[in-house]
C-alpha cells in the first residue's frame, strides 16, 4: 500500500542541536498517527517540515508519492492545527473557517455551505459570529480544527492539539477528535508528550527521542513489546531494578548485572498463598506503602532489597504496611545491548507443567 | 505588683500611640512635601513655558500674532514642515513595517545587530546626522557631480531636509510594532501560509489587523518628532529663507533677530500641534487599553 507521507533520511540541525537525527517512516493513508516523544525530542520539528513550515537539512518528504521539499506550505494539501490554535483574533469563528477558501479563489456559495457545513460538525452553528477571544479553550481548538479541514486537505496535522485544555475537557474532546478524524477518513499525524493520549487516540504511534525515530507500531506493540529501553522506560509506569536474575523465576546462567524494568501491571501481590494463583513462582515481600488511586491501590512492596510497584484492586482484603505478602513477578523488561525484550518468569511455566 | 504591670502595660502602650501618632502625622507631612515638589517641578518645567510661549506671542496683540503667522516666509516654513513630516512619516511607515515584519517574522544571521542598527537614530546626536548628510551627498562627496550634472540637489535643499527627518525619526515605528509582532509571534502568519495565503495576503489580511493600533501610535510619536526635528535639519537645510526653512528654523531665524513676538507666535503653532499630537496619543492609548483588556477578559 502506498504511503501517504513519508520521510526518507531527513535530517535537521538548529546551530549545534541536532532535531531530527536520520529520520525514516511511512504513514498509511487514513491512519491517525502519534508522534510521541519528550520534549526536545523533535517531535514537531517534523511535523512542520512535514508542513513546510521548517526546511530540512537533508532527507526527503514525500506526500502522495511526490517530492515536496520545495513545495511550499499552501501547496502541499495539509491543514495545520497550531498549539496555541493561532486562530485569526480580528475575524470571527465563521471568517476563520472561510479563511482558507477565501485565499484559493472559492466561489461565495461553496464557501458559504462549507462554512456551514464545518460549524455544524463543531457543534458552533450558534457560535459562527462570536471572535476566538469570546469562546472556551476547548471551543477553539475546535474552530482551529474546523478551520484546518475547510480547504479539504489530504492530510491533518496537529501539534500538540490538547495541550492547552483543562483535564476533564481534555478526555471528551479526545474522543471526539477520535471519532471525528476517522469519520472524514483524512489521514492525521498529531505530536503529543503524554503517552495516555497517544495511547488512547491513535491507531499508530511513532515514539521519538533525540531527534531519532525510536520505534513505531501500534499502542498495543508499544506498550507489550518496546525494542529499545528507551521505548521501555518511557512508555507506562516503570521501575527500574539493576539487576533481575535476583528473582525467582528469572536466574540466568551468564554472570553480570542484568538491568531491567519492572511495570506495576507485571506484578501480583497476594496476602497468603491463596490468594495468588502460583504461589512456587512467588517472592516473599514486605509491604512499605500503599497508595489509594482512586479505582485501586498503588502497594510498594519491598523484594530482596528492591521496592517493586503493584496495583491491588479494592474488593480485595487491605494490605498493611509492614505485614508480610507473596509477590509474584510475571514477566520483566530485559534491556542489554541496546535491545529490550520481555522475560517471562520460568517457574510460572515448571509449576503449570507440575500440575 | 499586679497594678504595677498593669500601669506600666497600659503606660507603654499610650507611648506605642504617641509615637504613631507623631509618625503619621511626619507621614502626612512627607506626603505633602512631595506631592508639593512634584506640582512645582511639573509646573515650572512644562506648564510656564507653554503658557509663557502664548503670553509671549500675543504680547503685541492679536493683529501682530497673526501677521507673523501669515507672513510669507512663516507661511513657507509651514508648507515646508507639513511636507518634510508628510513624506517622512510615509517612507517610515513603510521602512518600519518592513523591518519589524523581517526582525519579528524570520530569523536570519545577522539579525540582533539590524536590530541595533534600526536603533542608531536614538543614540547619535542630529547635528551629527546632518554633517553625515553633507559628507554624503555635498561637494565632498565623489558622487556630487554626478548629482549636479544630474540637476539634483540634495544638501541645502528640500530633499535633504526629508532625508535628514526620515533619518532621525527612523526608529519610532519599528520600535513600536516590533514588541507587539513578538506579542503575537508567527503562528497565525504560519496558519495563513498553510491555508495558501501568499506573502501580500498574509500581511494586508492578518499581521496589518493585528497591529493596526500599534502602527498608528508609531505614527504618532513619528510624526510629533518629524515636526520638531531641528538639529540635523539645521545642518542639511542651509537656513534659506522661504525654500530650505522649516518651522523650527523660522523660530530660530526670528529669535536671533529680535523678533521675539514673531518667534513665539510661530512657536505656538508647534506648541498647539504637540497638545494636538498628544491627545491622539493618549486617545490610542486609552483605545489599546480598552482593548486589551477585553481579550483579557474572555482569555484562558
Amino acid at each position: 500500500m502506498a504511503y501517504e507521507v513519508e520521510l526518507r533520511n531527513i535530517d535537521k540541525h538548529y546551530g549545534d542541536f541536532k532535531a531530527s537525527d536520520h529520520v525514516n517512516f511511512g504513514v498509511n493513508r487514513g491512519r491517525l498517527i502519534g508522534l510521541l516523544g519528550p520534549s526536545g525530542s523533535g517531535k514537531t520539528t517534523i511535523l512542520r517540515m512535514i508542513a513546510g513550515l521548517e526546511r530540512p537539512d537533508s532527507g526527503d518528504i514525500l506526500i502522495d508519492g511526490q517530492r515536496v521539499n520545495n513545495l511550499a506550505p499552501g501547496k502541499r494539501g495539509i491543514g495545520f492545527v497550531f498549539q496555541n490554535y493561532a486562530l485569526f483574533r480580528h475575524m470571527t469563528v465563521r471568517e476563520n473557517i472561510a479563511f482558507g477558501l477565501k485565499v484559493q479563489k472559492e466561489g461565495k456559495q461553496k464557501i458559504r455551505s462549507r462554512v456551514d457545513e464545518l460549524t455544524h460538525l463543531i457543534g458552533l452553528d450558534k457560535f459562527a459570529d462570536r471572535y476566538p477571544m469570546q469562546l472556551s479553550v476547548g471551543q477553539r481548538q475546535r474552530v482551529a480544527f474546523a478551520r484546518a479541514l475547510a480547504p479539504s486537505p489530504r492530510l491533518l496535522l496537529l501539534d500538540e492539539p490538547f495541550a492547552a485544555i483543562d483535564a476533564k475537557v481534555r478526555k471528551e474532546l479526545r474522543g471526539w477528535l477520535r471519532e471525528t478524524i476517522h469519520k472524514l477518513g483524512i489521514t492525521s499525524i498529531f505530536v503529543t508528550h503524554d503517552q495516555d493520549e497517544a495511547v488512547e487516540v491513535a491507531d499508530d504511534i511513532i515514539i521519538t527521542n533525540k531527534g531519532r525515530v525510536e520505534q513505531t507500531g501500534t499502542p498495543a506493540e508499544i506498550y507489550q513489546l518496546p525494542r529499545t529501553p528507551f521505548v521501555a522506560d518511557f512508555i507506562g509506569e516503570s521501575v527500574h531494578v539493576p539487576d533481575y536474575t535476583v528473582f525467582k523465576g528469572f536466574e540466568a546462567g551468564e554472570d553480570g548485572a542484568h538491568p531491567g524494568i519492572i511495570r506495576p501491571e507485571f506484578v501480583e501481590i497476594g496476602l497468603n498463598d491463596k490468594e495468588i494463583a502460583m504461589p512456587l513462582a512467588a517472592e516473599h515481600g514486605i509491604v512499605r506503602a500503599t497508595y489509594f488511586r482512586g479505582s485501586s491501590v498503588e502497594a510498594h512492596v519491598e523484594v530482596k532489597g528492591q521496592i517493586l510497584k503493584a496495583g491491588r484492586s479494592l474488593e480485595k482484603p487491605p494490605l498493611q504496611e509492614g505485614a508480610e505478602v507473596r509477590v509474584l513477578i510475571h514477566r520483566i523488561l530485559s534491556f542489554g545491548d541496546g535491545k529490550a525484550e520481555t522475560v517471562e518468569n520460568k517457574s510460572k511455566r515448571k509449576e503449570s507443567v507440575v500440575i | 505588683m499586679a497594678v504595677s504591670v498593669t500601669r506600666n502595660r497600659f503606660l507603654s502602650a499610650d507611648f506605642e500611640a504617641k509615637q504613631q501618632r507623631t509618625s503619621v502625622s511626619s507621614e502626612i507631612f512627607v506626603k505633602w512635601l512631595l506631592i508639593f515638589l512634584g506640582a512645582a517641578f511639573l509646573f515650572v518645567m512644562l506648564i510656564l513655558p507653554l503658557v509663557l510661549v502664548g503670553f509671549e506671542a500675543l504680547a503685541k496683540g492679536w493683529d501682530a500674532y497673526l501677521a507673523a503667522l501669515t507672513e510669507p516666509f512663516a507661511r513657507k516654513a509651514f508648507l515646508l514642515t507639513a511636507e518634510a513630516t508628510v513624506i517622512a512619516v510615509l517612507l517610515n511607515v513603510v521602512f518600519g513595517l518592513a523591518s519589524a515584519w523581517l526582525l519579528t517574522k524570520f530569523d536570519f544571521r545577522g539579525k540582533a545587530v539590524l536590530g541595533s542598527l534600526i536603533d542608531l537614530p536614538f543614540a547619535i546626536s542630529p547635528v551629527v546626522a546632518g554633517l553625515f548628510f553633507i559628507m554624503l551627498f555635498g561637494r565632498m562627496s565623489p558622487i556630487y557631480q554626478t548629482l549636479q550634472d544630474l540637476h539634483v540637489a540634495v544638501v541645502f535643499a528640500v530633499p535633504g531636509i526629508i532625508l535628514a527627518t526620515v533619518f532621525v525619526t527612523f526608529p519610532f515605528i519599528t520600535r513600536e510594532l516590533v514588541p507587539v509582532m513578538e506579542a503575537q509571534g508567527r503562528s497565525e502568519e504560519e496558519a495563513a501560509a498553510t491555508m495558501g495565503a501568499g506573502g501580500w495576503t498574509i500581511f494586508r489580511r492578518v499581521t496589518l489587523p493585528n497591529i493596526k493600533w500599534g502602527l498608528i501610535y508609531g505614527i504618532i510619536l513619528c510624526t510629533a518628532r518629524a515636526m520638531g526635528e531641528f538639529g540635523a535639519v539645521s545642518v542639511v537645510s542651509g537656513h534659506i529663507r522661504g525654500k530650505t526653512n522649516t518651522l523650527p528654523l523660522h523660530i530660530e531665524i526670528l529669535y536671533n533677530e529680535y523678533n521675539f513676538t514673531a518667534a513665539f507666535a510661530v512657536a505656538s503653532i508647534l506648541v498647539f500641534l504637540a497638545i494636538l499630537i498628544l491627545v491622539l496619543r493618549n486617545l490610542v492609548e486609552w483605545k489599546l487599553e480598552r482593548k486589551s483588556e477585553r481579550s483579557g477578559n474572555h482569555g484562558l
